[in-house]
């Protein structure tokens, strides 16, 4: 716990990185995610089955996806999903979804 | 022509009162109570239509007006209808009511369209509805069969009798009841048209689905697989491993079999150079964009796809309209699925509330593909990709080292294939 809220106070001095990367394209947070969506429900809100998105505190979901695209965190599909999407869509997606609310 | 039962232009005020100041549930921030900005009127109410409707919907926050219709009142998923097929599932588990997307303030329209004026941006109705005017419009018609390819497969009759079940609803459970009622030493000839035909991998999902439905209740029948493509078009090895290991010598593959003709009284599909006897017959015809895309001249490419703009998806014929899912003229390794269909839908979403807004839609969109089949009742392998746009190519192009297949058959897919269902059909229709 101590080591995610540290992760999330860490990410947070980083956070103007983030907000560069989405100045290209205002909603581009909200367009990758609704990628995830199909999966994870609609902005994250899983309806079952499936693990939820929204809410999840954008460090966390930032390095899992980071993990899986290096290969180093184990999966059915998300470690080849990641590997699609560049740094910069990584880090816009995770701050979106960490900003919406579950079911 | 004009039917004075039928209702009224939606041009009161009141109809448009009512959309904007309708609850929008998931949705960050209230919706705003002005004058839409506009009118999107949706044809096709399948995984790109519905996705459209929700999107434009939630992400112009109620500014943009949009109706959907569609012939059929409820919606029934084709992927999982295989699942029908096999046994393990029914009809009522795949079907869906679109209800909750009037919450969004989508406008639902049961009819045909009859008729598009592109000039005018008014579409004629059917049955219920008098003529409707837009000022976009998104073509989603899914595809339609050639039949015309298989002179014998031309009548109604011979149409009801040998079924293609690709587009899920009654054909799906007549198939089924064909199945339970074939001999249990019969066999099942199903034939798969030269790509690109709607959902690759389906075919041969059904294959697999129709031999765990043999190998419970009938393990002495047989399947024989006439694919006019020379091999498995999705997920081979994968499937293949599932034949030979869970349905040993019950399956028959023949590649470069292309069907040419159907003998429906005699039960037999005839290839250029055999004749094959089947108990139970399962023709996939050739495949093109449906009825209404030929008919508002949206068919561009081949005389069978609709060529589009993959910034917007608006099409490359007609200026104003958008054309989504199976109907497109694929993207470079872009299957026709209804999980890019749904993709389709967001896209054109995002772009047509930019343009609306006299903005420039996103120039670097990326969307992805996830698509489970169905090897058993549990088991499951999966095919996955991305497609980021690329400039100069003017598409969308996979990305290079992204995307795969399963390691293998296994059943933790096996639940995220039906969870794959729930979550998507709830991102369509709330």
């Amino acid at each position: 716990m101590n080591r995610t809220l540290l992760l999330a106070a860490l990410f947070l001095a980083a956070a103007p990185l983030a907000a560069q990367a989405q100045s290209a394209d205002p909603n581009l947070g909200r367009m990758l995610a609704s990628n995830c969506a199909n999966c994870h429900g609609t902005n994250g809100a899983s309806v079952g089955g499936m693990p939820g998105l929204a809410g999840r505190p954008r460090a966390e979901m930032l390095q899992m996806l980071r993990e899986y695209r290096d290969g180093k965190r184990p999966a059915t599909i998300m470690h080849q999903l990641a590997k699609g999407y560049s740094d910069a869509q990584l880090e816009a997606v995770s701050a979106f979804l960490s900003a919406q609310k579950p079911n | 022509m004009t039917n004075r039962r039928k209702f009224l232009q939606g041009s009161g005020a009141a109809l448009i009162g009512s959309a904007v100041s309708s609850i929008l549930p998931g949705c960050a921030g209230a919706p705003e109570l002005r004058k839409p900005i506009g009118r999107v009127m949706i044809i096709g109410a399948g995984y790109g239509g519905q996705t459209a409707a929700k999107y434009l919907r939630m992400w112009s926050a109620g500014s943009i007006e949009v109706m959907l219709v569609d012939r059929e009142p409820t919606f029934i998923s084709c992927p999982m209808s295989n699942l029908v097929i096999g046994g393990s599932r029914t009809l009522a588990e795949i079907t869906r009511s679109r209800n909750r997307l009037k919450e969004y303030g989508v406008q639902l329209l049961t009819d045909e369209v009859t008729a598009v004026d592109h000039a005018k941006k008014i579409v004629k109705f059917k049955d219920r509805y008098a003529d409707m005017g837009y000022d976009r419009l998104i073509v989603s018609p899914g595809v339609d069969l050639m039949y015309e390819a298989l002179p014998g497969m031309k009548s109604p009759n011979a149409q009801s009798q040998v079924l293609h079940a690709w587009k899920a609803g009654p054909q799906t459970v007549a198939l089924r009841k064909q199945l339970e009622s074939m001999p249990g030493n019969g066999v099942f000839v199903i034939s798969i048209p030269l790509a690109p035909y709607r959902c690759p991998p389906g075919p041969y999902e059904r294959v697999c689905q129709v031999a765990h439905y043999f190998k419970q209740a009938k393990p002495k029948a047989r399947i024989i697989v006439l694919d006019a493509n020379e091999n498995i078009t999705s997920k081979g090895p994968l499937f293949r491993a599932a034949w030979n290991q869970l349905y040993k010598g019950m399956i028959e593959y023949r590649p470069n079999a292309e069907v040419k003709d159907v003998d429906v009284r005699g039960k037999t599909l005839k290839t250029d150079f055999d004749s094959i006897k089947g108990d139970v017959l399962n023709v996939l015809p050739p495949m093109r964009a449906a009825d209404i895309a030929r008919s508002t001249g949206l068919i561009n490419a081949n005389n069978r796809w609709c060529g589009v703009d993959w910034l917007s998806m608006e099409s490359t014929a007609v200026p104003g309209v958008h054309v989504l899912g199976d109907a497109t003229l694929s993207a470079p390794a872009m299957p026709k699925s209804g999980h890019l269909a749904n993709q389709h839908g967001k896209l054109a979403a995002a772009a047509i509330i930019e343009i609306m807004n006299g903005r420039q839609p996103n120039q670097a969109p990326v969307i992805a593909n996830t698509c489970y089949s169905f090897v058993s009742d549990k088991e499951v392998i999966h095919v996955s990709s991305v497609h980021q746009y690329d400039a100069k190519q003017k598409t969308l192009v996979t990305v290079p080292g992204a995307g795969g297949v399963s390691a293998q058959r296994n059943e933790i897919e096996g639940a995220y294939g039906w969870a794959w269902a729930q979550n998507i059909w709830s991102d369509m229709l709330g």
